[in-house]
């Protein structure tokens, strides 16, 4: 980075420190902060379109309908979310490669399943032996993407559903009155007035899907746990920057990178709460 | 071909580290990952019931220290519960796993005058104690915030009447305090032991290393997985243990629900039902 940096295990100090927190590994790992925010950004809202989708389907008038959405809802308190985010990602690429390889290779009769192996003809393999390594990148990261949203969904679903379980029944039975139809009133009536219910929620899922982030470790992307034990591991004479384990220094500053992102939402989803709380006819509505 | 009487009495154990050392590598049995996964449960629940059993009073030591008037003890206690409630658990267990390795191997004595116990640091960085530790602390957190919000909750009559009784501090945290706000908190406390149990599946796959693969159900499962390499049936044979067990802890936990609320008319008594706002810490 710098020009001093050269040379590094001529200087010392400050400096050495300088040249160290620049290098191109280390760049490599400011970069994942990002990446940890866009996953944050971007599982969020797919969350909520999973969870908006589970908490209708478990509403809904048709029995095999409910009960799917009901099972998608449940399945999450009873199982561990570390088994899903295990499982999703290597069962939506073997899908995905199984369906290509039905359509694309045709021909090829040799089953896919071989014993322990799992075998497809080279087009179908996802991503294409020949593409890039950032192909590679983005494929695994939507990957875990999905699956994020498929768990954070459920937990979503929960939270909206006894969100619209929470609408007093006399604003339905009122739009009833009036003559709305169903989706009238489920659009007019019952979602403008869930919100406030769900607030309190969505908040604590907001916090938990912070929380859930460094996970993307167990899905294999190169995220901020994966260069805190790459960075900080002992770097012997042979590296440029020789030092002892400091993975324990690097975790500390992924505490307080967490920690800081916690509290920062935390604030934030107070001052939401308390703005929307204003006028309610709630305990914390009215003027202390 | 053995029968599956005969893989449970070589893998039933496998997790301890008795009956047979080699894990299965080929032509591996629907029956064999059954009993293996089963053998890993033994220390979801190892680790699960004892933080959750020491947690529970560190969990009150907590909550009443942050309700103290007096910012010495509700200070530190507040720092606790916001740093173990802040951070992710996972970066807690890689944390304090490099911490514990870096604490020199020594041994201490501690000299309890009827016997002397020999503590070594090394354990810190095995999983049963090191791993231990960091889900104590957690729980502890977690749960001290529930006891923390049922304590500010417990209603005030409740406390004069404790008052013009002329009961002692001491015995109206014994017999009005503590059972209501044990009563109140508890479906929330439900719902936390339900994720303890489920966040003990995150040991193995952090620092803490599985000494000659003595693992957890996840770390057997996710083994299968990569040695068949077929996800359908090693995680969803986890996904089922684990329902089992939460539906024991449910069950148990329900029945103190029902000892906790028995002195209340039956139409004011709380059914222990999820709170679908409350679902996830």
């Amino acid at each position: 980075m710098f020009s001093y940096c050269v040379d590094p295990k001529s200087i010392e100090g400050l400096m050495w420190l300088s040249c160290y927190v620049t290098t191109a590994k280390h760049m490599s790992f400011y970069f994942s902060f990002l990446v940890v925010m866009g996953l944050l950004s971007l599982a969020a809202p797919l969350a909520m379109a999973f969870g908006f989708a589970g908490a209708t389907a478990s509403r809904s008038s048709f029995k095999i309908i409910r009960s799917v959405g009901k099972g998608y809802l449940a399945m999450i308190r009873g199982i561990p979310d570390i088994v899903f985010f295990l499982f999703i990602p290597i069962a939506l690429d073997q899908a995905f490669e199984y369906l290509r390889h039905k359509v694309l290779c045709s021909d090829v009769t040799v089953p896919i399943r071989q014993g322990n192996d799992f075998v497809v003809c080279a087009a179908a393999k996802l991503p294409l032996n020949t593409a890039s390594e950032w192909v590679h990148d983005i494929y695994g990261f939507s990957l875990a993407l999905l699956a994020f949203g498929f768990v954070f969904g459920a937990f979503a679903g929960n939270v909206l559903s006894g969100a619209m379980a929470a609408v007093p029944k006399s604003q339905i039975e009122t739009g009833e009155a009036y003559g709305f139809s169903q989706s009238q009133i489920f659009r007019r009536i019952l979602i403008p007035q869930m919100w406030i219910y769900a607030l309190p929620g969505l908040s604590n899922l907001w916090m938990i899907l912070i929380k859930a982030t460094p996970l993307l470790f167990l899905l294999g992307i190169e995220d901020i746990v994966y260069w805190a034990k790459e960075l900080g591991g002992i770097k012997t004479g042979v590296y440029e920057y020789p030092h002892p384990d400091w993975r324990a220094w690097y975790f500390g500053v992924l505490m307080i990178f967490y920690l800081s992102l916690t509290y920062l939402s935390q604030s934030v989803l107070d001052k939401i709460s308390a703005r929307l709380s204003q006028g309610q006819a709630t305990m914390a509505g009215k003027a202390g | 071909m053995s029968s599956c009487f005969e893989t449970l009495s070589d893998y039933g154990l496998r997790s301890l580290g008795y009956g047979e050392r080699l894990l299965p590598k080929a032509d591996i049995t629907l029956c064999e990952q059954f009993v293996l996964i089963g053998s890993g449960m033994i220390w979801n629940i190892y680790f699960a019931v004892l933080a959750l059993l020491l947690g529970f009073f560190f969990a009150t030591v907590l909550a009443l220290g942050k309700n103290s008037n007096l910012s010495l003890f509700s200070a530190p206690c507040r720092l606790f519960i916001f740093i173990f409630r802040g951070s992710p658990l996972f970066i807690q267990f890689f944390f304090a796993y490099d911490l514990f390795v870096l604490i020199p191997r020594l041994g201490f004595d501690i000299d309890l005058g009827f016997l002397v116990v020999t503590v070594e640091t090394r354990w810190l960085t095995k999983a049963w104690l090191g791993a231990l530790i960091v889900l104590f602390f957690n729980t502890s957190a977690y749960a001290g915030e529930i006891f923390y919000g049922a304590l500010r909750a417990v209603p005030s009559q409740d406390l004069e009447s404790a008052d013009a009784f002329g009961f002692t501090e001491i015995k109206k945290f014994k017999r009005i305090i503590w059972p209501t706000m044990l009563r109140l908190a508890w479906p929330s406390y439900t719902n936390e032991a339900i994720f303890m149990f489920h966040a003990t599946t995150l040991v193995f796959f952090t620092g803490f290393p599985a000494w000659q693969q003595k693992g957890d159900a996840i770390y057997y499962a996710s083994y299968f997985a990569d040695k068949t390499f077929n996800p359908f049936v090693p995680y969803p044979i986890v996904g089922f243990y684990f329902i089992l067990l939460t539906l024991l802890i449910i069950g148990l936990f329900g029945l103190i629900n029902r000892r906790l609320n028995k002195h209340l008319p039956t139409n004011e008594r709380k059914r222990l039902r999820f709170n679908k706002y409350n679902l996830v810490r």
